[in-house]
C-alpha cells in the first residue's frame, strides 16, 4: 500500500498540477527522497541545505504536525497521508 | 486589482484594530477560480506578537481542509502592521506562497485612519494593485 502525499498549489509545478501523489518510505525523510526521484526538485523546496525541514512549510503525517513527532524521522506507515502546506506567516520585523 | 465589499473591508480593519498592538491575520475565501473574496475567516495569530504573525499549525490544516471541501481558494491573505506602513516586509515576502492570492496589509499605526493596501507577491516580486471597495450587496 502506498502513502498519499497532498501537494500545495505552490508546489504543483513539480507534480504536473497533481494535487495528490503517491510515494513510499518508512519515514518522512524516506518519503521525501522517494518523491524527489519522481518529481525532481521537490526535496529542495522542503529541506534546507543543512538537512532540516524548511520553516516555510508545514508537514503533517495523518494530521499530526511533524514538528511534534520527530520531524524528518517521523514514521510513516503504509496507507498514511502526508499533507504539505505552506506556512502562513510574516510580520513587520525582518526575520527572513 | 482587488475588488471587495465594504463589509469585508470593514471586518478586516476591525480585526486589525481589535488585536492591536499585536498583528492580526486571516483570510477571505472565495469560490475556486473566481477571484471573489466572499467569506471572511479571521485567524488567531499563534505568535501573539506586535512584529510577527503565524497561523497555528493545527488551525492551518483545518482551514485548508475546509477550503478544499468547499472548493474555495484563499482569495485574500491579510495581516496588520501595527507600527509601520502597510507594505510587505522582507519576512512577508519570504513566506508568501499563494501566488494567486491578494496579500492585504493594514497598518494600525495611526489610531484615526487605517492604511489598507493590496499586493501580489510572486517569486519574491511585490506588485501593488488598486483596491476598489464596493457597497455590500
Amino acid at each position: 500500500m502506498a502513502i498519499e502525499v497532498k501537494i500545495p498549489t505552490i508546489l504543483r509545478t513539480y507534480t504536473k498540477g497533481e494535487k495528490a501523489v503517491s510515494a513510499t518510505g518508512g519515514s518522512l525523510a524516506a518519503v521525501i527522497d522517494d518523491l524527489d526521484t519522481n518529481y525532481a526538485g521537490l526535496k529542495g523546496r522542503l529541506i534546507t541545505e543543512d538537512g532540516s525541514l524548511h520553516r516555510f512549510v508545514n508537514v503533517y503525517v495523518d494530521d499530526e504536525d511533524v514538528r511534534f513527532t520527530g520531524s524528518l524521522d517521523t514514521p510513516v506507515a503504509d496507507g498514511a497521508t502526508v499533507t504539505i502546506l505552506p506556512a502562513v506567516a510574516g510580520g513587520s520585523r525582518d526575520r527572513a | 486589482m482587488l475588488r471587495l465589499d465594504s463589509e469585508i473591508h470593514d471586518a478586516i480593519v476591525a480585526h486589525a484594530r481589535r488585536d492591536h498592538p499585536d498583528e492580526a491575520c486571516g483570510i477571505v475565501a472565495g469560490p475556486a477560480g473566481s477571484d471573489r473574496p466572499l467569506r471572511f475567516v479571521p485567524m488567531l495569530n499563534a505568535a501573539r506578537s506586535p512584529t510577527f504573525y503565524e497561523f497555528d499549525s493545527a488551525d492551518l490544516l483545518a482551514l485548508y481542509r475546509e477550503l478544499e471541501a468547499n472548493e474555495e481558494d484563499p482569495v485574500i491573505v491579510y495581516h496588520s502592521h501595527t507600527a509601520t506602513e502597510a507594505y510587505p516586509s522582507r519576512t512577508d515576502i519570504a513566506y508568501a506562497s499563494e501566488p494567486g492570492a491578494h496579500y492585504v496589509l493594514v497598518s494600525t499605526r495611526d489610531p484615526d485612519s487605517a492604511e489598507f493596501r493590496s499586493f501580489r507577491i510572486v517569486d519574491g516580486a511585490v506588485t501593488e494593485e488598486p483596491v476598489e471597495v464596493v457597497p455590500a450587496p
